[in-house]
């Protein structure tokens, strides 16, 4: 076994790279197939995602490049196909697979950005009720069950028809993406807050936290020096079943025309898009953004749970 | 033949880094009634040793030689269903904490009574009545009271006495106690420890007691085994041992403690600590600390790092060291020129 | 008052730390509507407490390890954490060096902050697993003295670890990597790095084997003489105080039953209670007396029992005992006991 000695070997003082190569988390890494092929599957969909404008075939945003006669071609293995349509087209004659591409990116940009911003809400919240305690945590606490209170879904509806109402539908398609993420991003920081809250709660009563307010330091350093690097665990884990959650709700609020509107679709406009010619036979423009959406899910959520049986300190065995 | 005889036993976890061997040719047997202390810090293999008897080592854990022979029957070999009613019936077990062997949502009386009765063909009437004798005789105040308690309304020292009431439960041959009053308090623990020594006498129960308390071992036991880095390194009876220790580390332990050394002086410490059992070095594994080594003669100081020590018989005594057995060499030759 | 010049060893002018009359209460009750309970029909609002400590007079003198012993729940730990200002008391002050400490702000204790260090009991959880050791023991000083450059806070870690006994080149790597007795050893650099004059040390070494014990002990007894030391030593195991100790305050239930310099309590114990505790030590010695066996158990520290808190369980208790709170009284020796029938004389 040629890891198993490096930690051992490497002790006196190890690098980062040797650290990480002697590290737990590779080594079950390597013995987890689903894992591998999670990572390489999501490692693959980011890729052409990011890559979308220099990847795709045509740019679907450039109504120069549509052509509308071209509309509902079926994919390559369908007869009356195109062959400069790999996967089809949608109903406005867009190539369905740059389309999906760069709805891809609008999905996972969305995704990204609703859960940086649910991060910097709730784990400051979090830390600060965790840490403080008394009437703080129990004001940022009821603020949190209050948001819970409401679904994502109703506070978008509220919040997208408000500023359609305000100022027109023009110019909600111009912000639909960073009113999304404003949108998911409110609505779910309380997880991160109560997830942080908790191990907040763990980690002060440690003798390392008191040793530090017995040396003198601030809160603020406390807190952030202190205990804040000590409950990224859990917040990698969530972040990774919150990234998967943010794409669905990105999805579900595209279907119901809240989301992305269908001149710069994500993956749930299109989906939405194509359900109306689902009766008239053409199910690709439904079908394959949604498989692209599962598999995307999908991949995120297993890795998410193969990294929560990683850093579960209960089931870590060295 | 005792009642207990562990040969050899060899136990081993496989770890990512390969097998770690948490025990090495441990041997020790116990007589009908007897009670034995088992010593050591932590990393020792103590408790590896205890759980190994009935088979419960956790995975990945496992039993990789030697043998365990207990009143006729050879334990390693037997099946899950023999184990089981060896552990009910022959021996049981005391934990450290006593929260992690009562269920918190059970009351006493239910938790006696399912134990009584999985391995007994009895009535609930008959096995209440057994539990309410069992925690008369560990004399718990109100006896019939705590039969309808949960676990969580009695104190510390009430539960572990409610603990050995249930290793009391079935007449077992053997209790093996884990560092039984190590969570308990002085005063607390001197009552339980005076309690488990009395109703082991009275009925002729076997004892093994782990402990790390070489106070505790000296009061209670009549033989002991001092353990180091997985390996038995000195055996016998515990008064011997413990005024007169022939093992180096024995007699590091004992001279370490405070009550050994004047107020105020400096305290007779064992440099470094125990290794790990994935890293253990050559020879006999305590010689990097031993004061010995370092002061031996070349072929003693080889034989110490280079060697795995045998066990040499001193007095009644049984002790793993390079050093006491060149020394029993050099008492013998002059014993034999006199002649 | 007399300047710590002319004190004396016998007699000090002014004891480094003075805590007087201090309790300590914890609210079992949670937050305001919590409390609110029926009774009779009437609303009313109800609040418990567990008294963790109740009125503890202790002076720490210049150079002396105090130790103060007692079981679980006895209020030992608390007053450790009361001292540091971990917790601030329900009642009563703390004066440090003469000044009242236990009401200053987070800016004006700095100064205290300094010189008062604390170890922990336990070694697992005492360092920060993100952090180095290098950067563990860096920072305090860094805190404490701003103005000093990267050289000298390097040289000031190198010191202490070299004092302590740690290798330089552990400096690079983290907590977890050591054992128990390493770590210790660690925290105890952390603690000495800022040069304090005054340490509390909390069961610093209950979480180590035996032979680690005594090597930690060794290091704490080295630096006291090394640095000047002054130690509030909290322990429950007793050999250690008879080995380690000044003078031992004994406590039981959140009160001071017992002070006394170590010699004196070893050779005559006097409350009840100690005579008890000593009775109960597993000795190695075969001829030991038989313990003293002590009625039922420790009562809850939420309803305290009225009069002396040990009359319970106390061979000796009388109607006195039972009403009337037994104040710490002085006896030629130097010992001060809390105790109505050694007062009386109807114990020895």
């Amino acid at each position: 076994m040629t890891t198993t000695n490096s930690s051992m070997a490497a002790a006196p003082v190890a690098s980062r790279w040797s650290r990480f190569r002697g590290s737990y988390l590779l080594y079950s890494f390597k013995r987890d197939p689903v894992a591998q092929l999670s990572l390489l599957v999501f490692i693959v969909l980011v890729g052409v995602a990011v890559l979308a404008p220099w990847l795709a075939p045509m740019d679907p945003y450039d109504l120069a490049q549509i052509d509308i006669l071209a509309s509902e071609l079926p994919p390559f293995w369908i007869d009356g196909s195109d062959p400069a349509y790999v996967m089809g087209t949608d109903a406005q004659g867009r190539d369905l697979l740059s389309t999906i591409l760069y709805g891809a990116r609008v999905s996972l940009i969305i995704g990204f950005g609703a859960v940086a911003l649910q991060a910097l809400l709730g784990v400051s919240f979090g830390l600060l009720a965790g840490y403080l305690g008394g009437r703080v945590d129990a004001f940022l606490m009821r603020l949190a069950d209050i948001q819970l209170s409401f679904s994502t879904l109703m506070v978008a509806i509220v919040v997208g028809a408000l500023v359609k109402a305000a100022f027109g539908g023009a110019t909600y398609s111009d912000y639909a993406v960073p009113l999304l993420v404003l949108i998911i991003g409110l609505a779910e920081w309380p997880q991160y807050a109560r997830t942080v809250r908790a191990s907040v709660l763990a980690e002060r009563s440690k003798e390392y936290v008191d040793a530090a307010r017995v040396m003198g330091f601030s809160s603020r350093r406390i807190m952030f020096r202190h205990i804040l690097p000590n409950t990224l665990s859990p917040i990698f884990v969530i972040s990774t079943v919150q990234v998967a959650n943010a794409i669905i709700s990105e999805a579900a609020l595209s279907f119901l025309g809240l989301g992305m509107p269908e001149t710069h679709p994500s993956l749930g406009s299109l989906i939405k898009s194509g359900f109306d010619y689902i009766q008239s036979g053409s199910w690709w423009i439904t079908l394959i953004p949604g498989a692209m959406l599962v598999i995307l899910v999908l991949v995120i959520n297993l890795l998410g749970d193969w990294l929560r049986d990683v850093l579960n300190p209960r089931l870590y065995k060295g | 033949m005792a009642l207990l005889d562990v040969t050899n036993l060899d136990v081993r976890f496989a770890l990512r880094r390969g097998d770690v061997q948490a025990l090495r040719d441990v041997c020790f047997s116990l007589e009908r009634g007897e009670r034995l202390g088992i010593v050591g810090e932590s990393g020792a293999g103590k408790s590896v040793a205890a759980f190994s008897l009935l088979n419960l080592i956790a995975k990945p854990g496992y039993i990789a030689g030697g043998s365990i022979h207990f009143d006729g029957q050879e334990l390693t070999a037997m099946s899950d269903r023999g184990l089981r009613h060896v552990r009910g019936h022959r021996m049981s077990m005391i934990f450290q904490d006593p929260m992690m062997t009562l269920n918190p949502v059970l009351t006493i009386g239910e938790q006696m009574v399912e134990c009584l009765k999985a391995h007994r063909r009895i009535s609930t009437k008959e096995a209440r009545a057994i539990s309410l004798r069992k925690l008369e005789q560990v004399q718990i105040p109100s006896p019939s009271a705590r039969l309808d308690q949960y676990p969580h309304e009695l104190s510390g020292g009430m539960r572990q006495r409610v603990i050995i009431a249930i290793a009391l439960l079935l007449d077992p041959d053997i209790i093996i106690a884990d560092e039984p009053t190590t969570a308990l308090d002085v005063t607390i623990q001197a009552e339980i420890m005076a309690l488990l020594l009395e109703l082991c006498e009275k009925h002729n129960v076997g004892l093994i007691l782990i402990t790390h308390d070489l106070g505790v071992v000296s009061q209670v036991t009549q033989r002991m085994l001092v353990m180091y880095a997985g390996r038995v390194i000195e055996q016998g009876p515990t008064r011997e041992i413990i005024n007169d220790p022939q093992h180096p580390y024995t007699q590091g332990l004992i001279n370490a403690l405070p009550q050994m050394a004047t107020p105020g002086a400096r305290l007779n410490q064992i440099p470094g600590s125990m290794p790990s059992l994935d890293n253990l070095p050559s020879g006999c594994a305590f010689h990097p600390r031993c004061g010995f080594v370092a002061r031996a003669d070349g072929s003693t100081r080889h034989a110490c790092t280079d060697e795995v020590p045998d066990f040499v018989t001193s007095g009644n005594c049984r002790v793993a060291c390079h050093m006491v057995a060149e020394m029993l060499d050099r008492e013998r030759i002059p014993a034999e020129e006199i002649r | 008052m007399s300047s710590t010049a002319h004190a004396t060893a016998a007699e000090p002018a002014s004891p480094l730390l003075e805590i007087r009359g201090v309790e300590k209460r914890f609210s079992l009750s949670g937050d305001f509507l919590e409390q609110l309970k029926f009774k009779g029909g009437k609303l009313v609002r109800e609040q418990k407490h567990v008294h963790a400590i109740n009125g503890v007079d202790l002076d720490i003198q210049r150079g002396e390890a105090l130790c103060v012993v007692g079981e679980s729940g006895c209020g030992k730990s608390t007053v450790a954490r009361t001292v540091m200002g971990l917790l601030h008391p329900s009642a009563g002050e703390i004066r440090y060096d003469g000044e009242r400490i236990d009401d200053l702000s987070h800016k004006a204790l700095m100064p205290y902050r300094r010189r008062m260090q604390m170890i922990f009991q336990n070694p697992y959880a005492s360092l920060n697993p993100r952090m180095t050791i290098q950067q563990t023991l860096e920072e305090p000083i860094r805190l404490h003295h701003p103005d000093w450059s990267t050289q000298r806070v390097r040289d000031q870690v190198a010191e202490v670890m070299a004092s302590v006994g740690i290798a330089a080149d552990w400096g690079a790597r983290y907590g977890h990597e050591f054992s128990g007795g390493q770590r210790q050893r660690i925290a105890i650099a952390r603690a000495l790095a800022v040069d304090p004059e005054f340490i509390v040390a909390d069961e610093p070494i209950s979480a180590l084997d035996v032979s680690i014990q005594a090597q930690v002990l060794n290091l704490l007894m080295e630096a006291q003489q090394q640095r000047n030391l002054t130690y509030l030593f909290i322990t429950h195991d007793l050999a250690v105080v008879e080995h380690f100790g000044t003078r031992v305050a004994v406590m039981y239930l959140g009160r001071v039953c017992e002070v006394a310099p170590t010699a004196t309590l070893f050779a005559r114990p006097r409350h009840p209670y100690t005579q008890a505790l000593m009775s109960a030590i597993p000795r190695l010695e075969d001829d030991r007396p038989q313990h003293i066996r002590l009625q039922g158990e420790v009562p809850t520290p939420v309803n305290l029992p009225s009069g002396c808190v040990f009359h319970g369980r106390c061979p000796h208790a009388n109607a006195r005992c039972r009403s009337e709170i037994p104040q710490l009284i002085a006896a030629d020796d130097g010992s001060q006991v809390a105790c109505h029938a050694v007062e009386e004389g109807r114990i020895d």
